[in-house]
């Protein structure tokens, strides 16, 4: 049994089958990547395991419990973590005050009523959220306005946000979309680290083969709204299966 | 100091300051020179300087904290004033009574209103506070009239109850609002050389609850749940999947200013015991609004501000007319004069919302903090050359853009 | 029978105001994207615009008329309006007695004008920045329209007849079979009525049939595909806004002889109005135009002594009440597209 399993999910948008049967098991600790051409049905995919979407038919179990018809904070609060494909932060707020929200989250659960304390009084908040930010490499940044920064730093302070969770499942949507290569590079080196350093199982859906290929444990390739073939990286490399859904070279 | 920082404590002390001495500050005129009636130290006015101060305090932990724009707040002002008449009518006149049951009553209200309006975001939950407070305001005026008493407005009367006190005074005359048996339209002047000050009971009870108010909405603001809020009114998304469940944070800033509202409304009452239906009406939660902006709106002080500002400029602006102008601009050649007065005449007296008007379309569009902003704009220019103050001004523009 | 054919008709008349107000500020918010809380001034000073042209055709100057004496013996003094003089008596009554249609002429290049002047001097600085900066900007604008017309008229409501012609009822129930006098309403009503469905077909078939409409409706859909193809929609935009008021105008030229103006008239609409709109559905002109004759008419039932008697006070709450059902149960309106103002 996977950490994530995912069982005959369909979902259909009026006429178009967005996603037909797809199966898929995460396991504990390995780094999962989701790749396929545009439509395939990736992100709706990954709607389904947040709760964004609700799928038609079939089943989503996260660690034996079933994701499907929660909303996205009790899922999130189960223990699964997104990073967007355009980085979703607190703008308005500071870098520091960034880290300290999901902290919040965690140790007060969906909603608690603290208006007469100090933010900056709760001692432990402030220290793990500091030490993140440490981790992430943004100490000196954290009086910043979250909003001002450049889109490789905001990135990094959203991985960082969901780290601060201590998440069992971080799920990454195209993390390097439109970042210059050196950004890319830091994002994989980073990415490399978390997986590396933490217990942690990562499912990325990503475009970019030279981050797939960095990354992954295991590859599964999602065409049409179905899984096409789900192996390790060095075998997806010269799957015939996989050059044909992307190059469109028909049999 | 009481839990704030440095910063925050100074301000708090600023805020007690003037208000425990607005008596001396708001007459700087003395009584016998023209320009006393630029006086706004009398106690009606004080008075309604602090309760809209406080109306407008819990307005901004909605507006300022979360974004989400209520166009019905005046439908706690005005629950607040009829539950306080009727603790008068009911139990007795210790302006206490009035305002706990100001207070809890309008929670209620809130908790209802905001359970439902809350339900969407946006223009639409601006609509559905401004169609729930008109519904109160219809229904107060027609059907409810058992408990509003319609057009005439709520008030006391002979006949009441009155548990804990007399319906009637011994001399057939009725009791006032007091606390524990001081008066809160007892005031004392003191007269000091050509100056006159006046203290007013009633003034200071406001007093003590603006400050406490005014406290307590620092508290929320430097708290875990007033930086919640913040990250409502930044990103709603990322606090979905961080694991929070806004409504419940957006339910409690609406139900506190909703109460703070409620607080006002007894207030109101307590310094003079009448209630009306038009306390509702939709252009009263619209003057709110009014001051919270202007003044600056997520800033702590300026909705104080704000307040202080439209009170000030109804009450005192309205009064200057023609005559005054002539005595101004008498020193100007007669035509000049003439024209000076006429181009003046329609922002003035009675044109005072015109004025208004303008001024707070400006603020919207070059000031978008309002009036705390431009205070902190002008401190800029004396701190910097005014190269580095032209960089400050261009970014703290392009901010609210976004 | 009766009664309900009469509500009907009673409803008919409010219901095309909130429809043509309606329909103009889903005209604004549709293609501008904006949320105009100055559009209820803009129908406010349409009906100032009859009152402004009864002013200028009544300007007088006294005359002695050497024929008539007063109880003195002396010559009386009568004013004579400047149009008499011009057209010859006869004609200068008929021109004054005909004041308020001849107000939409005079209306609307003026409703164009300030249109134009609103959008391009203010609204044009407000398209990228947050709706709530959007809604507090016009309602400033709102208040500054609002208190200039106080400041020239006065606050009291200013009484703008219809032509004589109009001035009675029309029995709407020999028409259909009743006894006489059962059912009857006032012509100036059905003109109204007329009107205002005259000023939608109008604004309809200019989208419909129109190159410009259909650029228009196209940004409506997809502004940023239409910004793209290159077409220049900002001067676009500013038509729009003019012709948003000129039929707001219109419509509150053709209301003055309803309810005599006063300069609150228009905030008092206003706040309808956006009830209609978003009952319509944001967005939607047809959802805007139903939305506004629904409401009118049920408002109007609403107010039938027998219902009052059942739910006391519905009159008085009903176009609230449907609006918040509707908004919590459907909260894109009966019309509306989706993903409109949902952040």
């Amino acid at each position: 049994m996977g950490i994530l399993e995912v069982k005959d999910v369909g979902k259909r948008f009026g006429g178009l089958q967005a996603l037909g049967d797809v199966n898929l098991s995460v396991q504990e600790n390995t780094c999962h990547a989701i790749i396929g051409p545009n439509g395939a049905g990736k992100s709706t995919l990954l709607n389904c395991l947040i709760g964004k979407l609700i799928p038609d038919t079939g089943s989503v179990m996260f660690a034996g419990q079933s994701v499907l018809g929660r909303t996205p904070y009790e899922i999130c609060q189960m223990g699964i973590s997104r990073v967007f494909q355009t980085p979703e932060i607190f703008g308005d707020l500071s870098v520091l005050e960034n880290m300290m929200i999901p902290i919040f989250a965690r140790r007060d659960g969906a909603f608690a009523l603290n208006a007469l304390s100090s933010v900056f009084g709760q001692k432990d908040i402030l220290e793990q959220a500091e030490h993140m930010l440490e981790e992430m490499n943004m100490a000196d940044k954290r009086h910043m306005h979250a909003a001002s920064m450049s889109r490789g730093d905001k990135r990094r302070l959203e991985i960082g946000m969901c780290l601060s969770q201590q998440p069992r499942l971080l799920l990454l949507d195209e993390p390097t979309a439109g970042m210059a290569r050196a950004d890319t590079n830091n994002t994989i080196d980073l990415l490399k680290e978390i997986k590396n350093e933490r217990d942690i199982t990562i499912a990325i859906i990503e475009h970019d083969m030279h981050v797939v290929f960095s990354l992954a444990d295991r590859i599964t390739v999602l065409a049409q709204g179905t899984p096409l073939v789900e192996d390790t990286p060095d075998k997806i490399k010269g799957h015939p299966k996989v050059r044909e859904a992307y190059l469109g070279e028909s049999a | 100091m009481l839990g704030l920082d440095k910063k925050d404590a100074l301000l708090f002390l600023i805020v007690v300051a003037m208000v425990v001495l607005a008596p001396f500050i708001l007459n700087p005129f003395p009584t016998d020179s023209s320009l006393a009636q630029f006086n706004a130290g009398y106690p009606d006015l004080m008075q309604r300087f602090l309760i809209f101060g406080i109306f407008a305090v819990g307005f901004n932990i909605l507006f300022g904290l979360t974004g989400y724009l209520s166009f019905g707040h005046a439908a706690f002002l005005g629950v607040g004033s009829y539950a306080g008449v009727w603790m008068f009518k009911l139990l007795g006149m210790n302006v206490l009574l009035a305002i706990v049951s100001s207070v809890l009553m309008s929670a209620v209200f809130a908790v209802v209103i905001g359970y439902i309006s809350l339900r969407r975001s946006g223009i639409y939950f601006s609509i559905l506070t401004l169609a729930f407070a008109q519904m109160s305001y219809a229904l107060a005026y027609s059907v409810l009239s058992g408990i509003t008493n319609g057009e005439t407005g709520l008030q006391l009367s002979h006949n009441d109850p009155r548990v804990l006190g007399a319906s009637v005074n011994a001399d057939g005359s009725l009791p006032v609002p007091n606390l524990f048996g001081l008066e809160m339209r007892a005031t004392e002047t003191l007269n000091i050389g050509p100056w006159a000050f006046d203290f007013n009971a009633g003034y200071y009870v406001c007093a003590v609850f603006m400050i406490a108010g005014f406290y307590l909405a620092i508290r929320i603001f430097r708290s875990p749940f007033g930086m919640m809020l913040r990250a409502v009114k930044s990103n709603q998304q990322r606090m979905h999947y961080t694991g929070l469940n806004t409504r419940p944070y957006t339910l409690a800033a609406f139900v506190i200013s909703g109460m703070y509202a409620g607080l006002a409304g007894g207030l109101m009452v307590s310094m003079d015991p009448l209630a009306g239906a038009e306390r509702m009406l939709w252009t009263r939660s619209g003057e709110v609004v009014l001051m919270t902006i202007l003044g600056g709106a997520g800033t702590l002080i300026g909705p104080v501000l704000g307040a202080g500002f439209i009170k000030y400029f109804e009450n005192i602006f309205s009064k200057i007319n023609d005559n005054v102008l002539h005595g101004w601009f008498a020193f100007m050649p007669d035509g000049l004069e003439n024209a000076v007065v006429w181009i003046l005449h329609p922002f003035i007296g009675k044109g005072w919302h015109l004025t208004l008007g303008i001024l707070f379309m400006l603020v919207v569009i070059f000031l978008p903090g309002g009036l705390v902003e431009g205070g902190q704009r002008i401190m800029g220019l004396f701190r910097r050359s005014p190269k580095d103050g032209a960089k400050q001004d261009t970014e703290a523009s392009k901010h609210p853009a976004e | 029978m009766e009664t309900i054919i009469i509500q009907l008709l009673n409803g008919l008349d409010k219901g095309s105001a909130y429809a043509l107000i309606a329909l103009g500020l889903t005209l604004i918010f549709g293609t501008l994207g904006v949320v105009n809380f100055a559009h209820g001034a803009l129908f406010m000073i349409g009906a100032f615009c009859a009152v402004t042209l009864n002013r200028i055709l009544t300007l007088s100057h006294t005359v002695i008329d050497e024929t008539q004496t007063d109880f003195l013996g002396n010559p009386l003094k009568v004013e004579v309006p400047y149009v008499n003089g011009i057209f010859g008596e006869e004609m200068g009554a008929f021109i004054i007695d005909w004041n308020v249609p001849l107000a939409i002429i005079f209306a609307i290049p003026i409703m164009v004008a300030i249109g134009v002047i609103i959008e391009r001097g203010l609204i044009r600085h407000f398209y990228k920045r947050p709706h709530a900066d959007q809604i507090l900007v016009t309602f400033g604008l709102a208040i500054v329209l609002q208190e200039i017309i106080k400041a020239f008229y006065g606050a009291n409501p200013i009484p703008t007849p219809a032509p004589d012609a109009f001035r009675g009822s029309f029995d709407f129930g020999v028409l259909l079979g009743f006894d006489p006098y059962t059912v009857i309403y006032p012509y100036w009503r059905l003109i109204y009525f007329i009107f205002s469905m005259i000023i939608i077909g109008a604004v309809f078939a200019f989208l419909q049939f129109t190159t410009f409409g259909m650029v228009v409706r196209a940004g409506m859909a997809d502004r940023e595909t239409v910004g793209l193809l290159g077409i220049d929609i900002d001067r676009r935009f500013t038509i729009m806004f003019g012709i948003a008021a000129a039929v707001a105008g219109l419509a509150g030229v053709m209301y003055a002889p309803i309810n005599s103006p006063n300069y609150h008239m228009g905030m008092d609409f206003l706040v309808l109005s956006f009830v209609v709109v978003v009952v319509g559905g944001m967005g939607s002109l047809p959802g805007a135009v139903l939305a506004g004759f629904l409401l009118g008419i049920l408002q109007s039932f609403a107010s039938m002594s027998a219902v009052i008697e059942t739910i006391p006070g519905i009159n008085q709450v009903v176009i609230y009440l449907v609006a918040i059902i509707i908004l919590l149960t459907r909260p894109r309106g009966l019309m509306g597209r989706k993903g409109v103002m949902e952040d």
